[in-house]
């Protein structure tokens, strides 16, 4: 696992090990955020951007905490970075893009919660990873949940229009459709392994 | 009379969490872990089990302090409360069993950012004395249980045919291998959904009717 | 002080000492907290590393009356102690109740279909081969990648895997491959499963990756290893 390239950890997130569709992070979200196009792209950026950040900080904790043999604080450590990042996040955007902060609500400081930020810096310790493949992991990640969340966004956008029966609208067809995207997402399994 | 109604609404408190507001299929929370590890019973009871350790300890602790912590930085000390127990949780898995610490993986520290956990403190153990508190956030994690169970023993019964490792069907049976695989998860979460709408549809109607 | 404000009772606003007071409070009983539980799981977690590792080495070599664990570092091989020291391959030195070395066992890991595919592999000093395998952590598809448990015909493959060293004792002669289904043609290829390339493949680099780097950094230590330095 060390020896994989950069390339190849950021298709294989990207694709077949992707952070919503194959290893379940980030689905509060991802159900609930997925039903406009507009709200999606943004919420893949900035959630994208707190992964990447999360990412670097943990790096550097891990160091920290292993040099002076804490390393039971890791959890701690890594979830109140997380949640001052998005915090610097939500106030960055609040000053600077006040109609995406609205338009993100409540979507925002959860992204404290969202299991693929603390997941990223979490399977990066486990793995091993030196800076430049948690950095390569984390933007994979990053662009792999904006890329579900696209997916999906578009797929409910077109639906709205459809037919569906009572009992099967809201979460029920959403976690139908992330099934066949899940399905579909298989297919790219084996991309990017080495010979 | 305050005496009996103080009863009622600790039971009442208990239920909740398993029934009327059950974190899986009614409030759709905490999917990430539901999803992930539920490919068998005995990884979905280890997770419902340490997720409701982590509940319980949590809404206790927090509920103690409710009076000393300023409203300014609950949501921190919450969270580094909950991390607390998560990270005890994960040490206790550990020594308990390596097998179900492997199978869990890193979804065991994810408990921490299980939306029903800061859910339940901010919404009630917050504002409660301890003992409803701490029903109530044992009730959660009883349905939490339950709804992990019926995904568990769903997916393990159709995709290996078994259920706790115990075979069920003969040797001619084949089984249906992509129900422990990811796409399985949401199709089987998504038909359990569908069935308690269904459901609830129903029941709708005939009171309507 | 005017305090001409008289609509914000003074009680609603909380100081920052009062703030950083109560979180460096909480903050202190949880780490108390952490530190009593880990000490008290410590010995519980350490024992039940043992037992799983006993277990899967006494699979590969049944006749171990006892292991070492070692870590071979770039400057040498070192008694092993707690989590492997970074750049280390951490192995397992077998000997039977008579003190003769038995074998070998390392883990060797690479990247599957779904996750990592770790295997435990035995390695005897002699022949300079492995002479067996053990699947240790593998997601991968069951009835598909899982053969490389149960196919007969894959599990052969390391029945006799050869991984001498060439004469300069740096390297591998020859590296551990795997090729397609039916075209093995020397004893340090492997055949990979039809259908299971992926995972095949992964089993064959993971051994590959580990030996490459353990191999030669044992040889040296060998006669150091046979006299079972004790420790």
């Amino acid at each position: 696992m060390e020896h994989e390239s950069l390339g190849q950890i950021f298709v294989i997130t990207l694709l077949s090990s992707n952070f919503v569709l194959a290893m379940f992070l980030g689905l509060c979200p991802f159900l609930g955020v997925s039903g406009k196009l507009e709200t999606a792209v943004p919420m893949g950026i900035a959630t994208s951007f707190v992964m990447l950040v999360a990412s670097l900080c943990a790096y550097g904790l891990n160091l920290l905490l292993g040099y002076f043999e804490l390393e039971f604080l890791r959890l701690i450590s890594y979830i109140v970075v997380i949640a001052s990042t998005v915090q610097l996040v939500e106030m960055a955007m609040k000053k600077f893009s006040p109609a995406l902060f609205r338009a993100l609500g409540i979507y925002l400081p959860l992204i404290t919660t969202n299991c693929a930020v603390l997941g990223v810096a979490l399977f990066q310790t486990a793995r091993g990873y030196d800076l430049g493949q948690s950095i390569a992991f984390s933007l994979g990640g990053g662009a792999g949940f904006t890329l579900a969340l696209v997916l999906m966004a578009g797929v409910r956008e077109r639906l709205k229009l459809s037919d569906i029966p009572g009992a099967m609208q809201g979460t029920a067809l959403s976690l139908m459709l992330a099934g066949l995207l899940s399905l579909a997402f298989m297919g790219f399994g084996g991309i990017g392994v080495a010979r | 009379m305050t005496m009996g109604a103080k009863q009622v609404t600790n039971m009442e408190q208990l239920l909740e969490g398993i029934w009327k507001q059950n974190p899986v299929f009614v409030m759709t929370l905490g999917m990430c872990p539901t999803l992930a590890v539920t490919v068998s019973g005995f990884n979905a009871l280890g997770m419902g089990v340490a997720t409701t350790f982590v509940l319980v300890c949590s809404a206790g602790l927090i509920s103690l302090l409710r009076n000393f912590i300023p409203k300014e930085v609950r949501i921190a000390t919450y969270i580094v409360i909950i991390a607390t127990f998560v990270t005890l949780v994960d040490y206790i898995i550990q020594a308990v069993s390596l097998a179900l610490y492997d199978a869990l993986g890193a979804f065991i520290q994810l408990i921490v950012v299980n939306c029903i956990i800061l859910g339940r403190a901010e919404a009630h153990a917050a504002k409660s004395p301890s003992l409803p508190a701490v029903l109530n956030a044992f009730g959660m994690g009883v349905g939490f249980t339950i709804g992990l169970l019926a995904l568990g023993s769903v997916r393990e019964i159709l995709g290996a045919g078994k259920l706790f490792g115990v075979t069920l069907f003969g040797a001619d049976f084949q089984p249906w291998v992509v129900m422990v695989l990811p796409p399985g998860g949401f199709f089987v979460l998504g038909a359990w959904l569908l069935l308690f709408a269904w459901w609830a549809r129903r029941k709708e109607a005939n009171h309507g009717a | 002080m005017s305090n001409q404000r008289t609509d914000i009772p003074p009680a609603d606003i909380t100081g920052s000492g009062r703030l950083v007071a109560t979180l460096g409070l909480v903050t202190m009983i949880c780490g108390a907290l952490i530190v009593a539980v880990w000490q008290w799981t410590l010995p519980a977690i350490a024992a039940n590393k043992k037992v799983m590792l006993e277990r899967g080495v006494k699979a590969l070599v049944p006749d171990a009356a006892r292991i070492v664990e070692y870590d071979a570092a770039a400057d040498g091989i070192h008694p092993a102690q707690g989590d492997p020291v970074a750049g280390a391959v951490r192995f397992y030195a077998t000997y039977d109740g008579g003190g003769k070395l038995l074998a070998i066992a390392a883990e060797g890991g690479a990247r599957g279909y779904a996750d990592v595919v770790r295997v435990l592999y035995g390695y005897r000093p002699g022949c300079e081969c492995i002479f067996g395998i053990r699947v240790v952590q593998m997601k991968e598809t069951p009835g598909i990648g899982d053969k490389i448990i149960t196919d007969a015909a894959f599990v052969a493959n390391f029945d006799k895997l050869d991984v001498s060293l060439a004469t300069d004792m740096k390297s591998l002669a020859n590296d551990v491959k795997t090729v397609k289904h039916g075209s093995k043609k020397f004893g340090w290829e492997i055949d990979a499963i039809t259908g299971a390339t992926i995972t095949s493949k992964a089993v064959g680099r993971g051994i590959n990756d580990s030996v490459q780097v353990l191999l030669p950094r044992l040889r040296p230590h060998l006669e150091q290893l046979e006299k079972g330095a004790s420790s």
